[in-house]
């Protein structure tokens, strides 16, 4: 402080929640003598009315240019003794807390004197901060009004929703062609068995027609950089050489298209052509070439779907369109994929082409499906009479897959088993499972029913091999419960293989420098707490993203994800702890061993060869002032020389 | 005033840097549930354990303390996502440049704390008191002057 | 004004120091006559022949300037440290070991008693069967011989006397010694307590260029091929650089060398190795940010020769200044 400091101690007694144990008069009388402090005083309770204009009265009858409120811990009072001090025309920082109650007068006992030399010191050393503390008003900044959804499944598309219909601008990037992501593959919805796709494209139609969303399929988030409220994001729209105004959806193009790849909205159980549309419901609603399947584009090599096309909607002259905006607030909603077959030997899984993941089954069963519908196996199309079902498929085995629970699968396995039953009335269905997790509403009725009512046969156990005898799947597993060995000889086998992140969420996770948990899902800021924010400021998470979770939970989390964003949107301003680094360049090198440490790249070397602090993306930890080698860097109001006289205060006699 | 002759139990004095995020909100805790532990540790909060230099403790040590406990969030939880990792790294070389000083490095106490680990800070400031009341006075403590 | 009647009186002197610093004053080649034009020598054993009495037998501050070498390490150091300080207007600390403690400050990780046995006893070059070893005090028939004890600490010459300025290294580049002088001559100094040398690191010197962003292995520097243009601390050697002030043109890194540290610590650091210390653990980092911890533990728990490598010139200055007993209640100083 520029003029000579003036330190105001206020000990509270707190009735005798302080007084009781601290000798609090004693304290008063001894702390008068310290430097720098010109008034000291002990009260009932200083938090009360006539406390605080204690305070207020001293600041002004002493001149005080500092105060220090002896008291309870700072987060109960801190904001009401520096709103106080505001109030009596200080600078807020110009007070701070001596928690002398539960770092004190609490957990401290005896005759007293020990609790009140503790005191003393831990006073002490706050009059040497606040001595030192410099005045601070909160940063304030503009930002963008835009949301940037970051993957078109169900939990984008609710996002998407929920921020558009609150008027802000939202633009929905997905990396497929079609929204509505693994969703639109289920045949129907447990526990209520609603038609999944029936649920399911009312949104997606909404999502196209919403005057605030723009939708940018077939595109993918290139680059981000900026900061929480000012976002600034490259996007790539790949081009899908089909004008979608133009294309009606007659399908000639398809009809003529010479090449035959693997249909991926199918999982691979049929091919669809170069040039494709994923279903008939897709939005937006047009054929993409595939231009890796393509014979070739340059030089054309085909030009059969073009030459069909009435509508004039082929455009080999296409190219990437690469966008720049602002966004103020991003969602994360990348979804998951399956476990890799190629993980899954010990089952078979990728060698034989009759057992199938939960997701094929899926495409089996639905009414758009290769079969339309009909349960018919991959390899020869007959109808399986014995299908078994394998739960924790990769999940639950720390020694040799994943060691976390996927969630849905004891549902949707159950759900499979049930539409296999009903579809299959002479069939056995068989599910392996290590235990039922049925935790939901409706959840646990709905595996009673398919226990007991679609007599489908549940046995607790692993399955240990999966072999081809005799043209038949021999299935050796253990039944817990008889405490028998099993053998059952199937036509079908379907893996509910573990659900991990998608791909795209290694790489999100870098460009928008989030934290990945262990198992690679989005790490999000507080597991109880703040489940849809990350730790990186106006970025938040909607989905499987951030871990396993059904159709309910990944819409609520998308409606959370979207509340987050509208709360931070909405305001006029964002503001900032002013509280971050700051850089004497007198003293910095430009050796660049801060830049590491800083989680928030808020830190760079400039082109004057010196640090350079973006205020807007610091957090304030300090970390990089404890780390640079020169102490050009240092923490507002917690600098080293406030560390080292508070250590010198509270340590020294 | 009577010179005292008696010598005195050696009553450690301890410092602790509390994360205010963990170890310190686990502090409060530890207050609001009455837990009791000795007073020979006082505590500083900080912003984050990974404001803390090994100049710190070596200052603090310097200045008569005899222990010094750092204290920030468990792996993985740390509120700035990675303060507490260069926590680590740094208590890790500053002990092993203490023992090289002729000091136990014992002296220093990294501990994760969260904010709901109250019970935790009790035990773990009882334990330290003791720990260092058996090492015994550290190297600049002027005990002697308390006797 | 005649020029005679004008002139000044210098002084050097050599304290627990190898030498060098005396011959870096000369390295100054013609320009020492500079030097001479403006001040007599009123003192400077290493090059004249002045004797204990003359030095007494000057007025206060009689000496216009005089350059300071070498650490405090034995009496006999401390006590024309104080008589210098006395007779002298400036005092200027000259070179690592009289700004630092230096290299002699090592010893301060051993008792003196340790130190006798190391070099009179245990030396494996040094036969001594009788285990004489030097008294401060011998007598004889003829007198008493005495020789200075040695003190405690090795100390730094700050930590004993007031020192106006600092010219730092190991030894002194001739070119900030001239500096020092064209400053003197021009009637130019800086404020008292300065270091004259740059302000600040020898990173800001270096032409290196750092790119890695942590380091997750260390190599001494004999060990790899060390690449002229990437950062030692990038490859995995211990530089000094980063806590050591400029001055040096970065002379050591330049010369695909670690810098060891001899300018000492730039103006807001106390404790040179320490800072150090705390920087490197700060950016090692083994594979992903906390997936290496105890990989990350093993290799700063292992670094060789902790105080030989980080508190090289400065162990007389840093906050322990030396070894320390724990356990006991010994005052240290």
């Amino acid at each position: 402080m520029a003029s000579k400091p003036r330190i105001g101690v206020f000990i509270c007694h707190c009735g005798e929640n302080i007084a009781g144990t601290v000798d609090v008069t004693g304290l008063a009388e001894r702390i008068i003598d310290y430097d720098d402090v010109t008034f000291s005083t002990d009260y009932e309770y200083m938090c009360s009315d006539p406390g605080q204009n204690k305070i207020k009265e001293a600041i002004e009858e002493e001149d005080l240019n500092g105060v220090i409120v002896a008291a309870c811990s700072p987060s109960m009072h801190e904001e009401t003794f520096r709103s106080a001090v505001e109030e009596a025309g200080l600078n807020r920082y110009r007070c701070e807390i001596a928690n002398i109650r539960e770092q004190c007068s609490w957990v401290h006992d005896g005759d007293g004197s020990k609790p009140t030399e503790k005191a003393l010191r831990i006073i002490k050393g706050a009059v040497e901060k606040v001595k030192r503390n410099i005045p601070m008003e909160p940063v304030e900044r503009e930002h963008s009004d835009k949301c940037l959804v970051i993957g078109g499944g169900v939990a984008g598309i609710q996002a998407a929703l929920d921020v558009a219909e609150a008027g802000n601008e939202v633009v929905l990037v997905e990396k497929e062609p079609t929204i509505g992501g693994h969703m639109a593959q289920l045949s129907e919805t447990f526990p209520t068995l609603d038609c999944s796709q029936c649920i399911l494209t009312p949104k997606m139609v909404e999502v196209n027609q919403h005057p605030n969303i723009e939708l940018m399929a077939y595109s993918e988030v290139k680059d981000v950089s900026g900061y929480i409220g000012n976002y600034s994001v490259q996007i790539e729209n790949k081009p899908t050489y089909v004008d979608p105004d133009a294309c009606n959806l007659c399908g000639d193009c398809e009809d003529v298209c010479p090449v035959n790849v693997q249909d991926e909205f199918n999982q691979g159980l049929t091919s669809r052509k170069a040039i494709s549309i994923p279903f008939a419901q897709a939005i937006p609603s047009s054929y993409t070439l595939d231009e890796e399947a393509c014979l070739g584009l340059n030089p054309l090599r085909c030009s059969k779907c073009a030459d069909v096309c009435d509508a004039d909607a082929v455009d080999f002259d296409q190219s990437s369109k690469f966008i720049e905006e602002e966004f103020g607030a991003i969602i994360v909603a990348t979804g998951y994929d399956l476990y890799p077959k190629e993980k899954m030997g010990e089952y078979g899984y990728g060698q034989y082409e009759d057992v199938i993941d939960g997701l094929q089954f899926e495409r089996l069963l639905s009414a758009t499906g290769p079969t339309r519908g009909e349960v018919r196996r991959p390899s020869d199309g007959k109808v399986p009479k014995d299908v078994v079902f394998v739960q924790c498929s990769g999940s639950r085995d720390p020694e040799n897959h994943n060691s976390y629970c996927s969630k849905i699968c004891c549902m949707y396995t159950a759900k499979h088993a049930k539409l296999y039953k009903e579809s299959v009335p002479d069939g056995n269905a068989y599910v392996f499972y290590i235990d039922i997790r049925a935790g939901g509403k409706d959840y646990e009725e709905f595996i009673q029913e398919v226990q007991e009512e679609d007599r489908v046969l549940y046995l607790k156990g692993k399955v240990s091999k999966l072999k081809k005898v005799d043209g038949k799947l021999r299935v050796w597993g253990m039944d817990e419960i008889a405490g028998e060995r099993m053998e059952i000889d199937a036509d079908l086998v379907v893996l509910a293989q573990s659900i991990i992140p998608s791909s795209e969420a290694k790489d999100t996770s870098r460009k928008l420098n989030l934290n990945l948990g262990q198992n690679g899902f989005y790490k999000e800021a507080h597991p109880k707490l703040r489940p849809v924010e990350s730790l990186t400021g106006g970025v938040f998470f909607a989905g499987a993203g951030q871990g396993p979770k059904d159709i309910p939970d990944t819409v609520s989390q998308g409606s959370g994800a979207a509340a987050k964003a509208i709360e931070m949107l909405s305001k006029p301003t964002l503001t900032h702890d002013p509280q971050v680094v700051e850089v004497d360049e007198d003293l910095c090198s430009g050796c660049g061993l801060c830049i590491s440490q800083c989680p928030y790249d808020a830190l760079e070397v400039n082109s004057r060869g010196v640090a350079e602090v973006n205020e807007i993306l610091c957090e304030g930890c300090g970390t990089c002032a404890s780390g640079c080698p020169t102490n050009a860097l240092s923490l507002k109001n917690l600098t080293d020389e406030q560390l080292t006289e508070m250590i010198h205060a509270q340590i020294g006699d | 005033m009577l010179k005292s002759v008696i010598k005195m139990e050696f009553e450690p004095k301890l410092v602790g840097f509390l994360c205010k995020w963990c170890s310190s909100a686990g502090a409060d805790l530890a207050g609001v549930s009455r837990r009791s532990y000795p007073s020979n540790l006082v505590p500083i909060t900080v912003n984050c354990s990974g404001r803390i230099d090994v100049s710190h403790v070596i200052r603090a040590f310097r200045d008569g303390a005899d222990g010094v406990l750092v204290s920030g969030c468990h792996p993985g939880d740390c509120h700035y996502t990675s303060g507490n990792y260069k926590a680590w790294r740094r208590v890790a070389l500053l002990k092993h440049v203490l023992e090289d000083f002729g000091m136990n490095p014992d002296r220093v106490k990294l501990e994760w704390i969260s904010a709901t680990e109250g019970d935790k800070f009790a035990q773990t400031v009882k334990e330290f008191t003791k720990e260092i009341k058996e090492l015994g006075p550290g190297p600049y403590s002027n005990v002697k002057e308390r006797e | 004004m005649s020029k005679k009647e004008s002139k000044k009186k210098v002084a050097a002197y050599w304290a627990a120091s190898c030498g060098g610093c005396d011959v870096a004053l000369l390295g100054l080649h013609e320009r020492i006559l500079d030097l001479l034009d403006f001040a007599d020598i009123a003192f400077w054993p290493a090059a004249t022949d002045f004797k204990y009495e003359d030095l007494k037998g000057y007025e206060r501050n009689e000496i216009d300037l005089t350059f300071f070498n070498g650490g405090i390490r034995t009496s006999e150091n401390r006590e024309i440290a104080e008589i210098i300080r006395e007779k002298s207007e400036l005092l200027v600390a000259y070179g690592s070991c009289a700004h630092q403690g230096g290299i002699p400050g090592l010893a301060n990780m051993s008792s003196n008693e340790e130190l006798f046995e190391t070099v009179y006893k245990n030396n494996p070059t040094t036969v001594n069967p009788e285990g004489v070893v030097p008294q401060e005090l011998t007598e004889r028939e003829e007198g008493n011989l005495n020789l200075p004890g040695l003190q405690e600490r090795v100390k730094s010459l700050s930590q004993v006397v007031e020192v106006d300025y600092t010219v730092p290294g190991c030894p002194p580049p001739p070119e900030l010694t001239e500096d020092f002088l064209d400053l003197l001559l021009a009637g130019n100094l800086p404020p008292k307590g300065s270091v004259v040398a740059g302000e600040k690191t020898v990173c800001d010197e270096c032409s290196r260029e750092w790119n890695k962003e942590t380091i997750d292995e260390f190599h001494r520097p004999q060990e790899v091929e060390i690449d002229p243009d990437k950062c030692l601390l990038d490859q995995g050697i211990i530089c000094m650089g980063p806590v050591t002030r400029s001055g040096c043109e970065a002379s050591c890194p330049e010369a695909n060398l670690p810098c060891k540290g001899c300018f000492g610590p730039p103006k807001k650091v106390e404790d040179q190795g320490t800072e150090m210390l705390n920087s490197l653990a700060s950016v090692v980092q083994i594979g992903e940010e906390g997936g290496s911890l105890e990989g990350e533990k093993a290799l700063l728990s292992n670094l060789p020769d902790t105080i030989g490598t980080f508190y090289n010139f400065s162990l007389a200055n840093s906050i322990f200044g030396g070894k320390v007993s724990d356990g006991g209640n010994d005052e240290q100083e």
